[in-house]
């Protein structure tokens, strides 16, 4: 008697669990855990770092870009950020302003130092290459949750850390991939690995993230992000040298007269 | 001549004070020009070398918002003493606030979003010796205020002084048959080059729209050229500096991969008024077929209603710019922008290219090359219908 109560008890728990757990469809969970990983973003003010970006063709041959960038958080809205050119030398000066949304294009403004020109610039080109590497202007813009549709994959070990595997799918049709497959660690959601797919659906590129720091004890950044194209060979490492947070940036740091200035 | 060694002595001298600054860049620049004809008057020269040099040194004083700017730029030319010349292009001290930004000294201000001519643009005076194509600035000095607010910004400039425009010597291109006085041009003013003149711009983005709107009172950076005889007889040409009112307006339209652009100016200058505009778009095919290479698509209008005898001559006044710019976006940032501006009412055909390829990691090679077709009689260009050439530059940046 008690055993068939325990039995059905039993068959009400486990009927309960697969009711609860049926009730989250994959791409519910792929949403939540997107979400949750940007939550634990959430709140960083501004920060500043110095980048050096190391391309290296199929030969090995490589070829440097260093250049400043400045974020600045925006409530209910993308990021502000600039970024200031400093190597190679003849584009020194040259500085890029983007407001970035959570929906809509972008607005993007380039300074152009010989001419002392600011120009509006089209954000359509999300797909074409940063400053000649295997990184597209998609892959380093900030990263809004309503620019993608998510799909919980598995859980799996990565390289002795413990991730969830989620694929995401851009929204915009100027983007150059259909799926980004993303490991994301399951102790404190941070972006491991990337795997790119074009769009003819083919294996395109990999991007892994390196030496994590965390920051005013809560905001994880990598130190390197290595990108390799698989279809030409080529190469990207990115490299971040002195975070900085807390900068105290405001609004007008971030406006066509600051792109004027930056230095 | 003397002053050329004067900048020569000043720039050793900022060399020197270069372990003051605490960042000195620029460029050094050798440039070859190939003239396939031979010229209109037998004085002048053609096919030569050039030389270039332009340091710049920043001050910042210790991370405050205050600091110093110096650019300066140096030509020697093989054969025209009028484009061995020196200048400088910035020399100011600047200051900014959360809202506000003052600034005092020699500086280049651009206004405006067309490609083919930039009619809103008036505040710097032209370097022409420097190249046909009026990119190239002299410095202006002045002061300049800038106020920002969430409905805009606002600037307020003081131009404290007038800049000559600069012109081909005897032995040079791109002049007249009959030599321009450069030494005594005339003013409407008569505080002549003394002149203060006055400009005000309101800029703000809304949504798609970036625009401008300005006004400019002062002395017009473009001269009247006025053929005279000298004492001796001889022809020459008189340069004529007028006051001006100028209002313009410059408006972009960002859509997708399309930018509509538009440029509209009125002036009024020697008791008449006149209008002009220039309007068009730029279309980008971008990362076409995932190879990275962006191909952009350009069509400017260029209209000007003024009376080319009456007021100082703008060549392009009925015309159509066409053009394409391509861009590899590879590691040497290989750059081609070719295009035409077309006479539709009379039969010239102005093409251009210019080509730029980084090689290494610090020199730049950049080729351009310009040319005069079907210009007719009466036309200004008409006078430069033997100075196409072909142009071949090295740049070495630090």
């Amino acid at each position: 008697m008690s055993f068939k109560k325990n039995l059905m008890y039993m068959f009400s728990v486990v009927y309960l669990a697969t009711m609860f757990l049926s009730a989250q469809t994959p791409e519910e969970k792929g949403l939540e855990i997107a979400i949750d990983a940007d939550e634990r973003d959430k709140g960083f003010g501004d920060s500043s770092s110095e980048l050096t970006m190391i391309l290296r063709n199929k030969q090995g041959d490589e070829s440097t870009r260093q250049m400043s960038n400045k974020t600045l958080e925006v409530e209910n809205d993308g990021d502000k950020s600039l970024v200031i050119f400093n190597v190679p030398r003849d584009v020194k000066g040259t500085a890029f302003l983007s407001f970035t949304h959570k929906s809509g294009p972008d607005d993007q403004w380039l300074y152009l130092p010989a001419l002392k020109r600011v120009k509006r610039i089209s954000s359509d080109n999300k797909s074409g290459p940063f400053m000649g590497s295997e990184f597209a202007y998609e892959d380093i813009s900030s990263h809004e949750i309503e620019k993608y549709t998510y799909k919980y994959v598995k859980d799996e070990n990565l390289d002795g850390v413990d991730c969830f595997v989620i694929e995401r799918y851009p929204v915009d049709e100027n983007s150059g991939y259909t799926k980004q497959v993303v490991w994301i660690d399951t102790d404190q959601y941070r972006s491991m690995k990337v795997v790119y797919y074009d769009r003819k659906n083919s294996l395109f590129k990999t991007l892994t993230y390196h030496e994590y720091n965390q920051y005013l004890n809560k905001y994880w950044r990598a130190n390197k992000m290595s990108m390799i194209n698989h279809q030409t060979g080529k190469s990207t490492d990115l490299l971040f040298n002195d975070y900085k947070f807390a900068n105290g940036f405001s609004e007008s740091d971030f406006n066509q007269n600051s792109l004027k200035r930056a230095r | 001549m003397k002053n050329f060694l004067g900048a020569f002595i000043l720039l050793v001298v900022l060399w020197s004070a270069k372990i003051y600054s605490q960042e000195l860049s620029g460029f050094a620049q050798v440039q070859l020009r190939y003239y396939p004809l031979s010229p209109l008057d037998e004085r002048q020269e053609g096919t030569g070398f050039s030389l270039a040099i332009q340091p710049e040194l920043y001050y910042n004083f210790g991370g405050s918002p205050h600091s110093l700017l110096f650019t300066l730029f140096l030509r020697y030319d093989q054969h025209d003493q009028e484009r061995s010349h020196y200048d400088f292009r910035e020399l100011f001290w600047l200051y900014y606030s959360d809202n506000w930004e003052i600034s005092a000294g020699f500086r280049k201000i651009f206004w405006g979003v067309t490609e083919s001519q930039h009619l809103v643009d008036v505040i710097n005076q032209t370097d022409f010796v420097e190249n046909f194509s009026g990119e190239e600035k002299l410095g202006q000095p002045m002061i300049n205020f800038i106020y920002i607010h969430e409905l805009g910004t606002l600037e307020l400039f003081l131009l404290t002084g007038f800049r000559e425009r600069t012109f081909a010597g005897e032995k040079g291109r791109f002049r007249f048959t009959i030599l321009i006085d450069n030494e005594n041009p005339e003013y409407e003013s008569s505080a002549e080059y003394k002149h203060i003149d006055f400009a005000i711009r309101y800029v703000n983005t809304v949504g798609f729209f970036d625009f401008g709107i300005s006004h400019f009172v002062g002395t017009s950076r473009e001269p009247r050229f006025t053929p005279i005889d000298n004492p001796e007889g001889e022809p020459y040409i008189q340069l004529n500096y007028d006051l001006m009112n100028q209002t313009g307006l410059d408006v972009q339209l960002t859509t997708g991969s399309w930018l509509w652009k538009f440029e509209g100016i009125t002036r009024h200058t020697r008791g008449r008024r006149f209008y002009a505009l220039t309007g068009g778009f730029e279309y980008t095919f971008s990362n076409i077929s995932s190879t990275g290479i962006d191909i952009g698509i350009l069509a400017e209008w260029l209209y000007d209603d003024r009376d080319q005898f009456y007021f100082p001559p703008n060549p392009f006044s009925s015309h159509l710019f066409v053009g394409s710019r391509l861009a590899f976006n590879d590691v040497q940032s290989t750059q081609i922008l070719a295009g035409a501006i077309v006479d539709y009412e009379e039969s010239g055909i102005y093409p251009s290219i210019e080509a730029s390829r980084r090689v290494g990691e610090s020199f730049i090679v950049n080729l351009e090359a310009r040319a005069f077709y079907n210009t007719e009689p009466g036309d200004l260009l008409y006078f430069f219908r033997r100075d196409n050439y072909l142009q071949l530059e090295i740049l070495w940046y630090y």
